[in-house]
C-alpha cells in the first residue's frame, strides 16, 4: 500500500555544495505490516519520513498510497514525533490534545469527539489523567498522549520518528509492547523508524538498512518471530541474536565508511 | 513577584514615614516639598469633591482607547510579519530605526496632523505601545517549534484552523508579554502629551497645579497616578494568571527540571 520508489533528497546549504540527504530510496510496506527502518545516526532517516508524509517534497522519486502520489499530507497518514513535549499542544489538556485528532473531521459532534478521545485515552492506558495538562505528565505517558491523537483519527498508516529515543529503557520497553498490542488489535500499518536495532527487529515483519548519507536500502531483513513477542522469550530466540547481529555488522561496516 | 509581600510592605511604610520626617524639618523647602500626610489628606479632599474624578476619566478613557487600538493594530500586524519572513525582511530595517526612538517625540508632529484634541494623544499612545506588542508577537510567531507546524500539517488542518489553533496559541504567551509592557508605556504617553497640551486629564493637572503652586495637590495627583499604574498591572496580572494558567505551570515545570 506504501511504495517508496527512488525517493532522492537535496538540501542546498547557504554555500558550498548541495546536500544529498537521501540517495535513492525505495521499498514497500505492505498493509497491516510493522516494518522498521534503521541506518547510522544523521542518515537522513527523518528526512525520509518527512518525504513520505508529505511535509516535504522529493528533490526525485515518488511515494505512493495506495498508487496515488503524495505531494501533501495524505489522508490516512499521520506522523508521529520523537519530541512529544514540542509535538503536544502544552495549552489544551490530554482530552483536549487527543480531541484535537479529530476536530477537522466533518460530521462530529463535540460530543462524539470526546467519547471517541476517552475511548482512545483508555486504550493507551491514560484514563483519569484527561483533564491533565501534557506537562504534567511523564515523558512516556506524554508520548502515549501523542499517540492517542494519531491514532484516534484510525489511520491507515502510522510513521513513527524515533518515537521512543528519549525515553529511559524501562519506559521504552513498556511503551513497545503498548505499541504492539494497540498496532495487533487495530491493525494499522506501522512504518517505524529507530537507530535501536533490537527495538527494530523486537517489533517488526520486517527491516530495512540504510547507509549511510546518501541514503539507500542496502539490505531488507524478514523478522520471523511469532506474535504475541514478549520482551524476555522473543530477544533470546537465536533468530532474534542472528538478526541484531547481522543488522549490527551491516551497520557497524557503514559507519566505518562514513 | 507581585503580590506585596509583608516584608516589603514595610519598606514602603518605612518610606512614606522618612517622606514625612524629612518634609516636616525641610524648613526653607517646606512649600515645595509637603508631607506624606498632607498629600494623603489633600488627595482625599480633591478625590471627594469631585475635583480629580473628571481628570481621571479623561486619562483613563484616552489611555483605553490607546492602549485597545495599539493592541488590535501590532498584534494583527505582528502576527503577518511573523508568519511571512519576506514581509518582515522589507520592514524590518525601518522597524529597526524606528523602534529606539522616543515616542514623545512624534507629539509635535500628531498636533500638526492632528490638533490638539483626544486623537492626537490616542495617536501617540497607540504609537508608542505599539512597538513592544509589535516586536513580542513577531518574535512570539517566529519561535513557534517547527514540530508543532509539522503537527498541525500531518493533521491536515487548513491555513485558518492552524493558525486559530497553533500559531496563535503558541504566540500568545510573548503576545502577553508585549501587552503587558506597553500597559506602562501608555499610560506614560497619555500623561505626557496631557502635559504638553491639554485642558483635562491627571499630566495636565499635575503640571497646572505646579505652574499654580497648588503643590500637595501636584503631589495628589502624582499618588493618584502611581496608584492608577499599580491597579492597572494588577488587573493585568490577574487577568493573564487566569487565561495563561497553562503557559505558567509550564514554565514553573521547566524550571524545576
Amino acid at each position: 500500500m506504501l511504495d517508496v520508489g527512488e525517493l532522492r533528497k537535496e538540501f542546498q546549504p547557504l554555500s558550498g555544495q548541495p546536500v544529498v540527504a537521501l540517495g535513492s530510496v525505495s521499498f514497500r510496506v505492505g498493509s497491516g505490516q510493522f516494518v522498521s527502518i534503521v541506518g547510522p545516526s544523521g542518515c537522513g532517516k527523518s528526512t525520509l519520513l518527512q518525504c513520505i508524509a508529505g511535509l516535504s517534497r522529493p528533490s526525485a522519486g515518488r511515494v505512493l498510497l495506495h498508487g496515488r502520489e503524495v505531494t501533501g499530507p495524505p489522508e490516512g497518514l499521520i506522523l508521529l514525533f520523537q519530541e512529544y513535549n514540542k509535538s503536544l499542544m502544552a495549552w489544551r489538556s490530554v482530552l483536549r490534545n487527543v480531541r484535537f485528532g479529530l476536530e477537522n473531521r466533518a460530521g462530529m459532534s463535540r460530543v462524539e469527539m470526546d467519547a471517541e478521545a476517552r475511548r482512545y485515552l483508555e486504550l493507551v492506558g491514560l484514563t483519569g489523567f484527561e483533564a491533565h495538562y501534557p506537562w504534567e505528565l511523564s515523558g512516556g505517558m506524554q508520548q502515549r498522549v501523542a499517540i492517542a491523537r494519531a491514532l484516534v483519527r484510525r489511520p491507515e498508516v502510522m510513521l513513527m520518528d524515533e518515537p521512543f529515543g528519549s525515553l529511559d529503557a524501562l519506559t521504552r520497553i513498556e511503551l513497545e509492547d503498548a505499541l504492539l498490542r494497540l498496532w495487533e488489535s487495530l491493525r494499522a500499518t506501522i512504518l517505524f523508524v529507530t537507530h535501536d536495532i533490537e527495538e527494530a527487529v523486537y517489533l517488526s515483519d520486517r527491516v530495512y538498512v540504510l547507509s549511510c548519507r546518501p541514503a539507500q536500502v542496502i539490505e531488507e531483513i524478514e523478522v520471523k518471530l511469532e506474535r504475541p513477542r514478549s520482551q524476555l522469550a522473543t530477544r533470546e530466540d537465536p533468530r532474534f541474536i542472528q538478526a541484531r547481529h547481522h543488522i549490527f555488522e551491516l551497520i557497524s561496516k557503514e559507519m566505518a565508511k562514513g | 513577584m507581585a503580590r506585596l509581600p509583608g516584608k516589603g510592605l514595610t519598606v514602603l511604610l518605612g518610606c512614606l514615614v522618612l517622606w514625612e520626617i524629612l518634609a516636616r524639618q525641610s524648613g526653607a523647602l517646606a512649600l515645595y516639598f509637603p508631607p506624606a500626610s498632607r498629600v494623603l489628606a489633600t488627595l482625599a479632599e480633591i478625590l471627594g469633591n469631585g475635583e480629580l474624578l473628571g481628570h481621571i476619566a479623561a486619562s483613563l478613557l484616552r489611555f483605553a482607547e490607546g492602549y485597545a487600538l495599539a493592541a488590535a493594530l501590532a498584534v494583527s500586524i505582528g502576527l503577518c510579519l511573523g508568519l511571512w519572513r519576506p514581509l518582515y525582511t522589507l520592514f524590518e530595517p525601518l522597524i529597526e530605526l524606528l523602534r529606539p526612538m522616543p515616542s514623545p517625540a512624534t507629539i509635535p508632529i500628531a498636533i500638526l496632523f492632528l490638533g490638539i484634541g483626544d486623537e492626537m494623544k490616542v495617536a501617540v499612545t497607540v504609537y508608542a505601545c505599539s512597538w513592544p506588542i509589535l516586536l513580542n508577537t513577531i518574535d512570539g510567531v517566529r519561535a513557534i517549534d517547527p514540530v508543532l507546524l509539522n503537527t498541525a500539517a500531518t493533521f491536515r488542518l487548513g491555513p485558518w484552523e492552524r493558525f486559530r489553533k497553533v500559531v496563535l496559541p503558541a504566540a500568545s504567551p510573548q503576545i502577553v508579554t508585549g501587552l503587558r509592557v506597553s500597559l506602562a508605556i501608555a499610560l506614560i504617553l497619555v500623561t505626557t502629551s496631557e502635559m504638553v497640551v491639554s485642558n483635562d486629564g491627571l499630566g495636565f493637572y499635575i503640571l497646572d497645579r505646579q505652574r499654580s503652586f497648588q503643590i500637595p495637590e501636584m503631589y495628589a495627583a502624582i499618588v493618584a497616578l502611581a496608584v492608577i499604574g499599580y491597579a492597572l498591572n494588577r488587573l493585568f496580572l490577574t487577568l493573564d494568571g487566569w487565561a495563561m494558567a497553562w503557559h505558567k505551570g509550564l514554565t514553573r515545570k521547566e524550571e524545576i527540571l
